[in-house]
């Protein structure tokens, strides 16, 4: 196991390498220079000072030297200081950011784990009944539901008509001078709406993908055995079934980290929520480009780790991985 | 940052409508009996973004610049009647030659932290925004100064080399700090994020991306403000805004238009709130790139103007509240010329005009055209403003009629700065200017401020209005500088170097339970700090 | 061999198909909305028509959708950003299937370190949350409608390289290849001719389903101000304007959604449909 970790992990290091290339490319691609914006902020600002803000970011040396330079920060975590006028290091501004994001994904990620794999078993073992045909309905419609549109809606429904839960923002103005339940109540009030917006997508996804899942894995030899020897139904579904039916799950979960991630620019930006997605969304908007950089490096980082873990629970789940000592996969 | 967009570039101009909307003498404040003001409650309001450094001298967003005329306070200030009244200097002498200003400040003022504030901080802050190594957008102004000098810790002195108009409305410019700044790297400080000013409310919590939380200053110069604390919400999206002011998590909004007019005429609504309206500093209009030569013929520009409905960009985009814009100037304001020439629509005559000028339709295609190239090109404006864009959409199907075919570019605001605007790369643009009561307008029609990355961008040059405009800062009789700028004015109205589209109107709508609003020529924001809460209506007690 | 592939297509498939109910559905729904689209092109109107004496009409006899802020026909728009939509779907899929054909042939085909190279290529890609690579290139390249079908075309081929690599392994030792190639076919004449016409049907599936994923993009990217630009309409720009009337003018903001939401539905059925008639061992 431990071999096997090790190098998944080295595995790792040249697409670290790839990911970092690929966003110098993208940004480097980009017409003008980074500090034209800069200078723009300031009419007054002679040529001389501009010639100094590109010694400062190195941009008088060739892309390959200025790559390097990057690189060689990254390495050190210094992602560099941010465009914008407050001139603070990238690093400061995602790491304030990145909880947010990260809770939010984290509980879609639950949230669809929660409520689709039981909905996909349920589909799967009663299938064609009138209870299969609605979630499917369901998960076409939620599938295809542009998500910006329905967090309108809801914030207009629930927020505004019916007045049940707070429109935007990750906490009431009066936070701090709750109790400890009252905190937690006012969090959850808050996450209900970006959460289920963030979770819907995949939900209706995974449901679908887990019932085509289970009724593959019912139709398997060992399950047609498990049942020939006499087992119950239940045992048949949920002991053997279903265990092998959610292996394939992990892996998807794990490769569902970036659409997660890409889709929180949209509703951190509908719900007002201080998070990683706003930040970059910010930062595009105003061409903070060591902003950029750093966001798309740490977003792909994040995707890695998402995949990293899932590999590890896949090995950890499934006894041929976890014996084979770093072989097959 | 991309809504307010103008006041990048007109920045120094913005500042001082900003910096104006502080407080009035104590002297006028109501004398407090039970029912009365009293202290205490919690002011609510949003802002599209975060605010980016609150060291003014730095920042150029409207969240900094609104945080911080909080925070700070300039030596002068403009009262309700936007005359120039007195803030940390509690008189002043102007010298018989108008070149000398002797300030006296007010004693006993603190910085939040306790520092005394004297002359010494104003010398410092005289040479913090003319220091070449301070990155700034205000400096223009300061550079007029030929000295400055601090005879007691009281008295501030500065000189010019020439008489210069707008001098005093300069000084109100936000005060920093001297102790903190000094020899230090001004990028590099800390209190971008933690600022230590001398103004009514002192920063208590900023979390990023989500709120800035602001307490009443108990020692400040002019008493305690009543209202105890300011929160500013950040939420990026004024739609979002206003369903959280509908539900009452908001205490104060800006409204657009449409949500003023039809959004608010509900019980629910004016039962809780209040809606002022009035007429704001600043106008939008279509600017022509005057080295197209396109446009190098006035007759062009005249009949472009009498093609557009300026009343149905009013009615269509501002439903109405707006007024339509004839030159530079707020129609309420001293220097503004009601004797221009007007431009009514009139899209016959526009295609007689054109017709003179030489663009007929000669091959059919409904597109005028001269020495066989149409009349065809294109108006940038940024992305961002609703208004504009709409603007830019009915203007567009209006120049079609009279056989200019145009085309719509909206694009982000960096780029369209960067790629169209400084480099002059464009035929026509949608933009706006804040302004204020100072009627300078040297940086924008000067024929020396046509180079890049300067505020004439449309490269306008007219030997007359530079000499007027050279006069004007010179002058100050209010009387001989008028003559100037009504002289101005009728060159712009005749040129018509940008059509005048409209001025909009401020359309903000605030708790019912705040009182002591008392709208003015200045707004409605000058008087906050008188501003209070009945005891009984109180909504945050903590 | 072409004939034998028709024949698959017309019987089998189309056999499959008429009898999923579903993919009926979705078929009917793309064929309604390219009938919509072309009644859109007929109709002659003008959809950035503005009169602003019949601003925010909720729907009736005159506007059957109502009308917008600057008075124009919401049906119209809707219309016309069908149009819209189609085409960016189209051509954005368009481009991501050429690129992910061209890297998985290759790398199926010749395998070796081209397939590592472009594999590592493909695994780095899906390692970027997509939208962020978009909102970064659309804001430095200019939102239009040009530049939003490339990039979404080149942030979402992946999933085609993948299948298309897959099926090249599979059909590259297959007997029919083995004998074109002892007969001396080129290496592009195999990829072309034999391989490749065999290796379509689950590019089929992933494109339809593309389809619906780019007009969501489209739609999302429009809605946040840096994809279509006004005054063309587009189903994502028409609901700038309903987010800012929510509550007021309910039709600006459910028209347009509901136009996403069942083209998008229909993409995906028909969609599900061909996978499950190309692949029946799920179905009875």
């Amino acid at each position: 196991m431990l071999q096997y970790l090790i190098k998944r992990l080295l595995m790792m290091i040249p697409l670290l390498l790839g990911i970092t290339l690929i966003t110098f490319v993208v940004i480097h691609l980009a017409p003008g220079e980074p500090t034209d914006l800069q200078t723009q902020m300031n009419p007054e600002a002679s040529s001389e000072l501009q010639e100094r803000l590109r010694v400062y970011y190195g941009l008088d040396q060739p892309l390959p030297v200025q790559y390097v330079r990057w690189l060689g920060r990254l390495i050190r975590f210094d992602f560099g200081e941010s465009f914008a006028l407050d001139h603070r290091p990238v690093l400061d501004k995602i790491t304030e950011r990145l909880p947010v994001t990260v809770l939010l994904n984290l509980l879609s990620i639950l949230v669809i784990l929660a409520v689709a794999v039981p909905l996909g078993v349920l589909s799967a073992v009663r299938r064609n009944s009138l209870f299969d045909r609605a979630t499917t309905v369901l998960v076409f419609v939620g599938f295809a539901m542009p998500s910006f549109w329905l967090a309108l809606l809801m914030m207009d429904w629930f927020g505004v008509r019916l007045g049940l839960l707070p429109i935007s923002g990750i906490k009431s103005l009066g936070y701090a001078y709750l109790s400890f339940g009252g905190q937690m109540l006012d969090r959850v009030q808050h996450l209900i709406l970006p959460v289920f917006i963030s979770a819907i997508g995949g939900l209706a996804g995974f449901s679908r993908y887990m019932r085509s899942n289970m009724l593959e894995v019912i139709r398997q030899d060992y399950i047609l055995t498990a049942r020939a020897k006499g087992l119950s139904e239940r045992v048949v579904i949920y002991r053997h079934a279903l265990r092998n039916a959610l292996l394939p799950v992990i892996t998807i979960l794990g490769l569902s980290v970036p659409g997660l991630i890409g889709g929180s620019v949209i509703f951190e930006t509908i719900f007002a929520i201080p998070g990683m997605g706003k930040l970059f969304y910010d930062g595009v908007m105003m061409r903070d480009y060591p902003l950029i950089m750093g966001i798309l490096v740490m977003g792909a980082i994040l995707t890695l780790v998402g995949n990293l873990l899932a590999d590890i629970s896949y090995a950890l789940a499934d006894p041929r991985i976890r014996h084979s000592q770093g072989d097959g996969q | 940052m991309n809504r307010n967009l103008l006041n990048l570039f007109a920045a120094v101009l913005l500042m001082f409508v900003l910096w104006g909307c502080n407080q009035t003498e104590q002297a006028t404040l109501p004398a407090a009996t039970p029912s009365g003001p009293v202290r205490g409650d919690t002011f609510i309001e949003a802002s599209i973004g975060d605010a980016s450094n609150l060291l003014p001298v730095l920042s150029s967003d409207s969240a900094s610049s609104d945080i911080s005329s909080l925070v700070y306070s300039g030596l002068v200030r403009y009262d309700k009647d936007l005359k120039i009244e007195g803030e940390l200097a509690e008189s002043w002498q102007v010298s018989p030659d108008r070149l000398t200003i002797t300030f006296n400040l007010r004693k006993g003022v603190t910085w939040h932290d306790g520092a005394p504030f004297t002359s010494a901080d104003v010398l410092f802050n005289y040479q913090l925004y003319t220091d070449p190594k301070t990155p700034t957008a205000y400096a223009e102004s300061f550079r007029q100064v030929a000295s400055a000098e601090t005879p007691d810790p009281y008295t501030f002195r500065v000189t010019y080399n020439e008489p210069y108009a707008p001098a005093l409305i300069s000084w109100g410019m936000p005060i920093h700090p001297k102790h903190l700044l000094e020899g230090k790297d001004i990028t590099k400080s800390p209190l971008s994020r933690q600022p230590v000013g001398t103004g009514p409310y002192r920063l208590s919590a900023w979390s990023a991306g989500e709120k800035i939380v602001l307490e009443a200053n108990p020692d400040y110069f002019e008493g305690q403000p009543y209202i105890k604390r300011i929160v500013y919400r950040i939420i990026p999206d004024q739609s979002t805004q206003f369903l959280e002011l509908k539900t009452g998590s908001l205490d104060f909004m800006g409204l657009t238009p449409l949500q003023f007019d039809r959004q608010t005429d509900t019980g629910a609504f004016s039962r809780l709130f209040n809606k002022y309206n009035y007429l704001n500093f600043g106008y939008s209009y279509l600017g022509y790139n005057l080295r197209s030569p396109f446009f190098q013929d006035k007759r062009v520009r005249q009949a472009l103007t009498y093609a557009i409905d300026k009343q149905e960009i009013i009615d269509g985009v501002l439903l109405g509240y707006g007024r339509v814009a004839t030159g530079p100037y707020k129609p309420d304001t001293w220097v503004y010329n009601a004797q221009v020439k007007t431009y009514g629509y009139d899209p016959i005559k526009a295609r007689q005009l054109l017709a003179d000028a030489g663009w007929v339709d000669t091959d059919n295609d409904g597109i005028v055209d001269k020495d066989g190239q149409a009349l065809a090109f294109t108006i940038v404006t940024n992305q961002g403003n609703d208004l504009r864009a709409k603007s830019g959409e009915i203007i567009q199907r209006r120049f079609r009629e009279v056989g200019v075919d145009v085309q719509l570019r909206i694009i982000e605001w960096a780029t369209f700065l960067k790629e169209f605007i400084n480099p002059g790369n464009f035929d026509a643009t949608i933009l706006g200017w804040t302004g204020g009561p100072e009627p300078d307008q040297y940086n924008i029609w000067h024929s020396s401020k046509t180079g890049p990355r300067q505020l004439n961008f449309i490269n306008y040059k007219n030997q007359e209005v530079d000499d007027l405009l050279e006069r004007g800062r010179r002058t100050f009789d209010q009387q001989q500088r008028k003559a100037y700028y009504d002289r101005f004015q009728e060159i712009l109205a005749e040129e018509q170097p940008y059509t005048f589209l409209y001025i909009p109107e401020a359309l903000p709508a605030v708790a019912k339970r705040f009182r002591g609003i008392e709208p003015a020529p200045a707004g409605i924001r000058y008087n906050f700090n008188h501003w209070y809460v009945p005891e009984d209506e109180q909504k945050y007690s903590r | 061999m072409l004939q034998r592939r028709q024949s698959f297509w017309r019987t089998v498939i189309w056999q499959r198909l008429r009898h999923n109910r579903m993919a009926l559905a979705g078929a009917g729904i793309v064929l309604g909305m390219f009938l919509l689209a072309a009644l859109a092109s007929l109709s002659g109107s003008d959809p950035s028509a503005i009169d602003v004496s019949q601003s925010l009409q909720p729907p009736g006899l005159k506007h059957p959708l109502g009308t917008d802020d600057l008075g124009r026909d919401v049906l119209l728009r809707l219309l016309y950003g069908a149009r819209i939509s189609l085409l960016v779907g189209f051509v954005a899929v368009g481009i991501s299937c050429l690129i992910g054909i061209a890297f998985g042939a290759l790398s199926g085909f010749y395998g070796g370190w081209v397939d590592t190279l472009i594999m590592r290529f493909v695994d780095i890609m899906l390692c970027f949350p997509t939208f962020f690579l978009i909102l970064a290139v659309i804001a430095f390249l200019n939102p239009s409608i040009w530049n939003i079908m490339i990039v979404i075309g080149m942030t979402s081929w992946m999933g085609v390289a993948r299948l298309v690599r897959a099926e090249f392994l599979s059909l590259r030792e297959r007997d029919f290849v083995l004998a074109a190639r002892a007969l001396g076919a080129s290496d592009l004449c195999l990829i072309f001719r034999h391989i490749l016409p065999n290796a379509l049907s689950p590019v089929l599936v992933s494109a339809t389903l593309g389809v619906a994923g780019a007009i969501l993009t489209e739609s999302a990217l429009s809605f946040l101000g840096i994809g279509v630009q006004p005054p063309t309409p587009s189903w994502g720009n028409m609901l700038i304007v309903g987010k800012q009337t929510l509550g007021s003018a309910w039709w600006l903001s459910v028209f347009p959604g509901l136009a996403i939401l069942i083209t998008v539905l229909g993409y995906n059925l028909l969609g599900e449909g061909i996978r499950d008639a190309l692949d029946p061992r799920l179905k009875d």
